[in-house]
């Protein structure tokens, strides 16, 4: 009874993965959409786009400084910064919609971490060798060619690491100009900053901490099962063909076993370490490479492929018991899902088809609320804040409505109507300080509402505020 | 302390050997990280309380080895703001007015100075944005009392109005009423006949009896039909803005007792550079000449 209450410890130690090569169609898919995957976030920054002068020519570009975002023909502000908002929140349903359908693809084939881990995977084999040599090497002696093995694969991962993080600021900047200045010593610290920083981070997420990243760090794994169902697919061991599993040797009769050879090829070649046949993990990021590596033990012993699936848990019920389960694409959940994607897009779509290239913003001065002239009238004073979108001089005609005989005026110049010629400087916000100055009789009360229109050279309303004229009532 | 060291037999954890009603309270020591986590902040804070500023004493405190000192950081902070803006202020110091307006930075630069010095230093009387308030004028308005161009304006700042100053701005208006010179009925009349300048409710018949009055003593300051003297600083009386109440008792108030506002003298108070950015700044309020 003296054993202390921790005996064991409460940390598990990890077991290190030694993920085999593997062929087969999925392994396929994965490197396809490794390379496409890459190849658009290493190129996408060199893309050129032509907005004419003065505007960047980089096709996608988010510039901190000068609060511009630019997507192809798209240039964003800062204030309409809901859009990618917007577009977050189109990226969560589609996961959702997907992962309904096909479980966890994402996390399998197309999340970063998967992608990089599984190009660092490839580089250690290269140059390692596969998962046996790797195991032996990690089990013998320190020899010199284990250490220099080790220092060219560590030395290869921060190569890449490093131009991973250099595409990063690649998007920040533009990158023909940022990536002279980055290899001639002339960039900002925090252009080096931040490749420093995501160097490190691609080099301990893809290089050391791999899987323990899905397993451990990210949240996707813990609620990925609200979206999914038994119609959902997933990689899944089909235990009412496979047992009772056993080792087979060519010639004997399969009457009375299960189709699995227990040949573990499926755990050595999945790169988060886990058994399938144990059935459902968290682990298990539903890339498929076991049913690669499982398929082609089944054709060497001359079984049915497909011991291990992409299958819904609804379906292998209903087979286990020899029926047949058509799969159900159309389910409550997917059609939800689907709406809510369709009804986002449209909705974005509109904010962004809708939105103004020109907006008048207008703020009444509060002190003085308004001031009485010595001939009987009364003014007030507005700043006009007029924000241009548009890539040319915009002149503007603003007018006002609401208080008749009023006259409007730059403040220090004396107005004779009650419009005014402004000129707004292309992309910028252009600051206007105004007095507008009306006649005591026409004004109704302290407050009277008025209307502050903006037309282009066209004589179209491109923006109108509404606002009040302050007096002394009576 | 107990005298002998008991171990938990569920546990097998040391207890304190205190024991209430059976139940012993186990020995569970804070993890030693935290302990040393602990004194090394302890630690920390005697190498500062010996570095910095730190005890209070009777009259003064104790300065710390590194000599460091809260206002001087500040002051250097200052000095390099000022630093800074040295350019600008130079350029302010030198150039005309009208140099100033056309050079859209530093006009920019000069406004923006102005309404801070202004904020600090005018806003007490005048109120921000120059609203004004009974008694004290309203700049933003187009009605000047010593006038409204850019150079009457940087006259009133810097010489202020009866102040100290050799040259500040004096014109004493006579004490009608308290000083005997005209009867209360007299003044209720002139009072009548300056609403009526004004167009403001008036008595008729008493304006008409206010006229020669006012003829005869407020016409050399007030000017005909009350239209004022900035050279003077005699406010004009045709107009609805009144620095003192435009209400009929006030108006009989400011005959019979005279009113005598008074502002500080800001030359010398204020650097040139300061004062001409006020200037524009007043000038650009709304009523500038």
């Amino acid at each position: 009874m003296d054993a202390g209450p921790l005996s064991t410890p409460l940390y598990a130690d990890r077991v290190r993965v030694y993920p085999r090569r593997v062929r087969g169609p999925y392994r396929q898919i994965k490197w396809a959409l490794l390379g496409i995957c890459l190849a658009v976030y290493y190129l996408l920054p060199w893309l050129r786009w032509d907005r004419g002068p003065n505007a960047p020519g980089q096709a996608l570009l988010i510039d901190m400084e000068a609060g511009r975002a630019y997507f192809f023909m798209i240039e964003i502000w800062p204030q309409e910064v809901y859009l990618l908002t917007g577009l977050l929140v189109l990226g969560a349903v589609t996961l959702f919609l997907v992962t309904s359908i096909l479980g966890r693809v994402w996390c399998g084939y197309a999340c970063p971490q998967t992608v990089w881990t599984d190009l660092f995977m490839a580089v250690e084999r290269l140059i390692e060798g596969d998962r046996n040599a790797r195991m032996k090497r990690d089990q013998g002696p320190t020899t010199l060619l284990t250490v220099g093995l080790k220092t060219a694969k560590h030395g290869v991962w921060l190569l890449i690491a490093a131009a991973t993080g250099g595409a990063w600021v690649l998007y920040f900047n533009d990158a023909p100009t940022v990536t002279r200045e980055i290899f001639t010593g002339q960039s900002t610290l925090s252009v080096y900053f931040f490749i420093g920083l995501f160097t490190a981070t691609t080099y301990l997420l893809a290089g050391w901490a791999r899987e323990q990243v899905c397993t451990y760090m990210c949240p996707w794994p813990r609620f990925q099962a609200a979206m999914q169902d038994e119609h959902s697919l997933a990689v899944t061991y089909r235990a009412w063909r496979g047992e009772e599993r056993g080792k087979h040797k060519q010639g004997d009769s399969w009457e009375g076993r299960g189709d699995c050879v227990d040949c573990r090829a499926c755990v050595a070649v999945c790169p988060t370490g886990i058994d399938i046949r144990d059935g459902q993990q968290l682990e298990c990021i539903n890339c498929g490479l076991c049913i690669d590596a499982c398929n082609e033990v089944m054709r060497k012993v001359d079984r049915p492929l497909n011991l291990i699936a992409f299958a819904t848990l609804s379906g292998e019920t209903a087979r286990a018991q020899g029926k047949e389960a058509p799969y159900r694409l159309i389910r409550p959940r997917t059609i939800i899902y689907a709406l809510v994607l369709l009804i986002a897009s449209a909705a974005m779509l509109a904010a962004l088809l809708l939105r103004p290239a020109t907006e008048l913003h207008v703020l009444k001065d509060r002190m003085p609320i308004f001031v009485m002239l010595s001939d009987g009238d009364v003014r007030n004073g507005y700043t006009l804040k007029i924000l241009n979108k548009m890539r040319g001089e915009n002149a503007l005609r603003l007018t006002l409505e609401g208080l008749p005989g009023a006259t409007i005026a730059v403040a220090g110049t004396t107005g004779t109507a009650a419009a005014l010629d402004l000129e707004a400087k292309p992309d910028a916000v252009a600051t206007f300080q105004i007095h507008v100055r009306a006649e005591r009789g026409v004004l109704h009360g302290k407050e009277t509402p008025i209307v502050f229109r903006l037309k282009d050279g066209g004589g179209n309303e491109v923006a109108k505020r509404e606002t009040v004229f302050a007096g002394p009532g009576q | 302390m107990p005298t002998k060291i008991e171990k938990d037999s569920v546990t097998g954890t040391e207890t304190t050997g205190h024991e209430w009603d059976g139940i012993k309270e186990l020995n569970t020591p804070l993890p030693k990280w935290w302990i040393y986590t602990f004194y090394v902040t302890i630690a920390a804070s005697l190498v500062y309380y010996v570095l910095y500023p730190s005890i209070p004493l009777v009259s003064s405190y104790t300065k710390g080895l590194l000599g460091y000192d809260q206002r001087e950081d500040v002051a250097r902070s200052i000095e390099v703001a000022q630093a800074q803006q040295a350019p600008m202020v130079s350029r302010i110091r030198t150039a005309t007015l009208e140099q100033i307006r056309a050079d859209g930075a530093l006009n920019a630069f000069a406004m923006t100075g102005g309404r801070i010095a202004f904020n600090n230093n005018c806003a007490g009387c005048h109120q921000a944005g120059g609203a004004g308030a009974k008694g004290y004028p309203n700049l933003a308005d187009d009605d000047w009392l010593w006038g409204g161009a850019p150079d009457a304006i940087s006259g009133t700042i810097r010489h202020g109005v009866r102040s100290a100053d050799p040259d500040t701005r004096q014109n004493p208006m006579p004490r009608f009423g308290l000083d005997g010179m005209l009867k209360r009925s007299e003044i209720e009349d002139a009072a009548d006949y300056v609403l009526s300048l004004s167009g403001a409710k008036h008595n008729e018949a008493a304006a008409k009896r206010g006229e020669p009055i006012y003829a005869e003593q407020c016409v050399a300051c007030h000017g005909e039909k009350g239209i004022g003297n900035p050279e003077l600083g005699a406010p004009r009386l045709n107009d609805p803005i009144w620095l003192y109440g435009g209400d009929r008792a006030s108006v009989i108030e400011s005959i019979s007792n005279s009113r005598a506002g008074m502002m500080p003298a800001w030359a010398g108070r204020l650097d040139d550079a300061t004062i001409k950015m006020l200037t524009l700044y007043v000038h650009g309020l709304g009523g500038g000449q």
